[in-house]
């Protein structure tokens, strides 16, 4: 069994938790062209090697950040989210682009 | 016949049938440089040499021929996509399919034994209707069945498995499998008859890329100018990719699948289920395979896992009881190149002259022949792409034109 050391739970078996994705900066919606969305939705970098991606802790519903080989599967190091993030995000999106429900 | 087997054994020149000549060095120059010898870099080939006269062709390939996801794939040729597009595309795939093996003179042991997927809630019915009209309409034949059917076909299948009850049956009878070394040799064979050189053992290290576009590729045993290339490698497309400057959508993930001791014959169709994420059936040897979804997160290593086995097996032993006492002998894993649509990534790409065959996750070898034969008019075509694959442009993701067929792989996520 492969261990993933949670930053809030400690040790514990892999398959207690739930791959998030890539981590990469989100271009901001309201300002960014269509194509830089796609290519932030849609496009992946696909590393051959240590990648920064999301993971959760699923019973705990608590989501941090791993560095992890992607050809070794080693876990290098996971860490809270608030080494990266220091203040809190605030979405405002931009009233007259709302659409009608 | 005792005389001429005498003199054939006795014979000093050794009459043997050579299915691919001795290898040579590269040529410095060659019209198509075609990355990756699997199924559909050499059925590329085949049709540019057979159908289109163009024979100054050389395949790459980093290791040896058939021997990546050719080799690890399961077999399993079917059209009961979800979407017209898909649909269209596939069962013009099994057409090509059934006519292999006399198109090769070389028996590919194609076996139509029909494919059932089981469903095991109501959305899943409705889903199944939708599948077996989309197929009828391409003339594909599908059809649904009852549990009375499905025990019909399947006797030793297990109709009560847990808490999903089998409420009804996808019956896809053009569903059938193939022997997929004899797909890859035989088209390598008949390739290299008409002058296409395969090169094994050659890795393409970089591309280069001119003005937007390719003039020749760097190969551990030199490097080859060329007119136009073909990408058609499979669990690295993103990184050669990447090599030619191409942002892509696809993430990689191992897909592990294992094959038991052989058993008399029980079960003649392809059977699976997308409740239990697992898709079993015998071979020709009388082995049993299983299959799954792929890893739960993405990585270029096929390692085993035993969380993979328990949960895939429990499912397995749900469906057919029986087989909890089974051995297993095997177990292998390919590196799939999975797309955000689960449909793959063919035709033109931002370099002028270099040709996208990508992201075939886990439905690539069902589509070598239409892959090959589409890939190959593009080529000969200079880049006109054919009506068939225009859906599956790498364009599709900036344009958000996915072609969905999540739900229609069959056991994956």
């Amino acid at each position: 069994m492969k261990i993933i050391n949670c930053p809030l739970n400690g040790p514990r078996n892999i398959s207690e938790f739930t791959y998030g994705g890539e981590f990469k900066p989100m271009p901001d919606p309201g300002t960014c062209s269509d194509a830089e969305w796609a290519d932030y939705v849609f496009n992946s970098e696909n590393r051959a090697g240590v990648v920064r991606e999301w993971w959760m802790h699923t019973p705990s519903s608590y989501w941090f950040l791993a560095e992890r080989h992607t050809v070794s599967d080693e876990i290098i190091r996971t860490f809270d989210a608030r080494e990266l993030f220091s203040s809190r995000l605030d979405f405002h999106p931009p009233q007259s682009r709302e659409i009608a429900g | 016949m005792p005389f001429n087997l005498l003199k054939y054994g006795l014979s000093a020149e050794y009459p043997v049938d050579v299915d691919l000549p001795p290898p040579r060095d590269l040529k410095p120059s060659y019209d198509v440089v075609i990355i990756g010898a699997g199924g559909h870099g050499l059925a590329t080939a085949y049709y540019l040499s057979r159908y289109h006269g163009i024979n100054n062709i050389a395949v790459l390939e980093k290791a040896y021929l058939g021997g990546g996801n050719t080799a690890r794939n399961t077999a399993v040729i079917r059209s009961n996509y979800l979407t017209s597009e898909g649909v269209r595309f596939y069962a013009e795939s099994v057409k090509l399919f059934q006519n292999l093996s006399n198109e090769f003179d070389f028996n590919i042991m194609y076996s139509e034994r029909g494919q059932l997927t089981l469903a095991h809630t109501d959305a899943t019915v409705r889903s199944f209707r939708q599948r077996a009209e989309v197929n009828k309409h391409f003339g594909g034949r599908t059809e649904m069945i009852d549990r009375q059917q499905i025990r019909e076909l399947v006797p030793s299948l297990n109709l009560d498995p847990g808490h999903l009850p089998v409420i009804a049956g996808l019956w896809h009878i053009d569903g059938a499998t193939a022997r997929h070394d004899a797909v890859a040799w035989g088209y390598a064979k008949q390739a290299a008859k008409r002058g296409v050189e395969i090169h094994q053992l050659t890795e393409v290290q970089d591309l280069v890329i001119e003005s937007g576009r390719i003039r020749a590729v760097k190969t551990n045993r030199g490097t080859v100018q060329c007119g136009c290339v073909v990408q058609a490698i499979a669990g690295h497309s993103s990184l050669l990719m990447a090599k030619a400057g191409i942002r892509s959508p696809i993430q990689t993930f191992p897909l592990q699948a294992m094959v038991t001791q052989p058993f008399k014959p029980f079960l003649d169709p392809l059977v699976s289920s997308s409740a239990l994420h697992c898709y079993v059936q015998q071979t020709s040897r009388g082995e049993v395979v299983f299959g799954g979804g792929s890893d739960p997160y993405p990585l270029f290593n096929s390692r085993s896992t035993l969380d993979l086995k328990e949960s895939l097996l429990a499912h397995a032993i749900e469906m057919f009881p029986f087989l909890a006492n089974a051995k297993l002998m095997r177990q292998w894993a390919g590196i799939t190149d999975m797309t955000p649509d689960y449909s793959p990534i063919m035709g033109l790409s931002p370099v002028e002259n270099y040709y996208l065959d990508a992201g075939w996750g886990t439905w690539g070898f069902k589509a070598t022949p239409i892959c090959g034969k589409t890939m190959a008019e593009l080529v000969a075509s200079g880049g006109r792409v054919p009506e068939l694959i225009k859906p599956f442009g790498l364009e599709r993701f900036s344009t958000f034109q996915q072609v969905n067929e999540m739900g229609a792989t069959a056991a994956s996520h």
